[in-house]
């Protein structure tokens, strides 16, 4: 391998080499590009047989949204998940790292990893950048000991609830809970409250919106149910908005474009050897 | 030469003075086409702010008179207190001449008005439209200021910058073949304004629940509703 490249392998961790540039470029008016937010609704519950985590599928950058139908519940592992509420590359990319972390865990042990394992890698890891990692989230899973939500906050607080809500949404899907959430109760009732709980964020939120994804973990079992329910089904437009071939004029004189066989052009530009150099990826 | 006294520093613990932000932006959309004999104007009807919507029914489009409608987004207050001083400024002028304000006249009130908030100013994004004297439909459209431009076509609000292009595109035929453009009919009108909605709710968070629609032609004034996304 050329040394020139090993040269530029970035080390493990963040870089926080641009970190005074950018403090002066800021001092002297320079504005941050922004980053996508999930402006969310995520919500959990426990009920009789485990947990179900909700979450809805709109992504946004400032008042525009950047993705209808993205997905914020993550895989931790096979009896956790968890839903991400923030900086979408912060959800995105903690999970995975703590996800990554709790199968080498499961692995050393040789045993399934407990809910609270995941909930003290996640805050231990979130509290040590001080918030700057905007993720907030709704743990839930199943273990030998019992079903689990855990609420992490971004600079690393945590609760241990038996419903909980995140995001932009989480007090008109608290609403919900608040009002209908018991003890105990059934897979089919917990489905249509924790739906009710995000539809009362997409509906009422503006950084919520689109579908509804449900996750249902039991003791054994997982149902990861996405786009449980089309929320909000795209408009129908009346005209066709099909461009004829021509519409665009043409400017200058209209030329015929010689069409030459790609092996003929490579033969051109590099001669003849150029089949062995065709096959350095392999 | 004087000496001057500074004053002591009467700052003392407590209550501190907060900044007061007069402005809010409370969202909303508005595209207006105009023809030949008709001009079509129509806004959405979401009344927002931040992340909460006020309410999902709120028109935007005031009817100054049978042949003038005013599209009015940006801080609703200052809409409000705007055309409530349009209208009054309107009746005042039909006392005086015994006649309605034409299009053009309220077109040029709308920005002297504006800029006499030069410094202060309405913090609205307006669009007027309707029949001018000779009876060929016209928008105005405005920045905050008062700066006033006659067009044929206009979109503004929130969604101002989606829509813009494709108004360009389907009714200015920018981008095509110029020599031959067609005038657009009253039905392609409407239909582009409905169609820009339905597409504009789905990338503008502040844009949705309702478009108003309503046609100027010289046989008065219509209007129709149709429904957008509630997220």
């Amino acid at each position: 391998m050329n040394m020139e490249l090993v040269r530029n392998v970035p080390k493990g961790g963040f870089n926080f080499d641009n970190c005074k540039r950018n403090e002066m470029l800021l001092s002297s008016g320079f504005q941050h590009p922004k980053t996508v937010k999930t402006g969310t609704t995520i919500a959990g519950i426990i009920f009789k047989d485990g947990v179900i985590l909700g979450a809805d599928t709109r992504a946004t950058e400032g008042p525009i949204v950047s993705d209808k139908n993205c997905s914020k519940i993550h895989y931790l592992a096979k009896n956790m998940y968890c839903c991400g509420a923030g900086t979408a590359a912060d959800t995105e990319m903690t999970t995975d790292l703590i996800a990554s972390q709790l199968e080498m865990h499961r692995l050393n042990t040789g045993r399934q990893v407990p809910v609270v394992a995941a909930n003290t890698l996640l805050k231990q890891f979130l509290f040590r950048y001080q918030g700057h990692i905007s993720a907030a989230l709704v743990l839930g899973g199943v273990d030998k000991t019992g079903s689990y939500i855990y609420c992490i906050h971004p600079h690393g607080s945590t609760d241990k609830l038996p419903y909980a809500t995140m995001g932009s949404g989480s007090l008109a899907a608290m609403s919900v809970f608040e009002s209908r959430w018991k003890p105990d109760m059934t897979e089919e009732e917990g489905k249509l409250l924790v739906r009710d709980a995000i539809a009362a964020g997409v509906f009422n939120d503006l950084g919520s919106g689109s579908n509804i994804d449900l996750c249902v973990i039991r003791k054994d079992s997982v149902d990861y149910l996405r786009n449980y329910e089309l929320a909000n089904l795209k408009g129908k437009r009346h005209g066709d908005y099909r461009f004829k071939p021509g519409t665009t004029e043409l400017v200058g004189k209209e030329e015929i474009i010689e069409v030459v066989p790609f092996e003929a052009f490579h033969k051109k530009l590099y001669g003849d050897e150029t089949a062995e150099a065709m096959e350095v990826g392999a | 030469m004087h000496k001057i006294q500074s004053f002591p520093e009467y700052q003392v613990p407590g209550a501190q003075h907060q900044d007061f932000s007069p402005y809010e932006s409370n969202g909303g959309s508005i595209v207006a086409i105009a023809g030949e004999d008709y001009v079509v104007i129509a806004a959405d009807t979401r009344l927002s702010s931040g992340y909460t919507i006020h309410t999902r029914k709120q028109n935007k489009l005031f009817q100054l008179s049978e042949k003038t409608v005013l599209g009015s987004t940006g801080c609703w207050c200052d809409t409000l207190a705007l055309t409530s001083l349009v209208n009054a400024r309107m009746q005042m002028y039909e006392h005086l001449h015994l006649k309605t304000m034409s299009t053009e006249a309220v077109a040029q009130m709308l920005s002297i008005l504006m800029y006499n908030r030069r410094f202060f100013p309405y913090y609205v994004s307006n669009v007027l439209a309707g029949l001018d004297s000779e009876g060929k439909g016209v928008v105005y459209s405005y920045d905050p200021i008062g700066h006033c431009e006659r067009t044929t076509y206009r979109a503004g609000g929130s969604a101002g910058t989606l829509l813009q292009p494709v108004l360009d595109n389907q009714i200015g035929g920018k981008d095509r073949d110029v020599k031959n453009k067609p005038k657009v009919p009253l039905e392609k009108a409407k239909e582009v304004a409905k169609d820009a909605f339905i597409s504009a709710a789905e990338r503008d968070i502040y844009t949705g629940d309702s478009v108003i629609l309503k046609v100027i032609t010289k046989d008065g004034i219509t209007e129709e509703e149709v429904q957008l996304r509630k997220d």
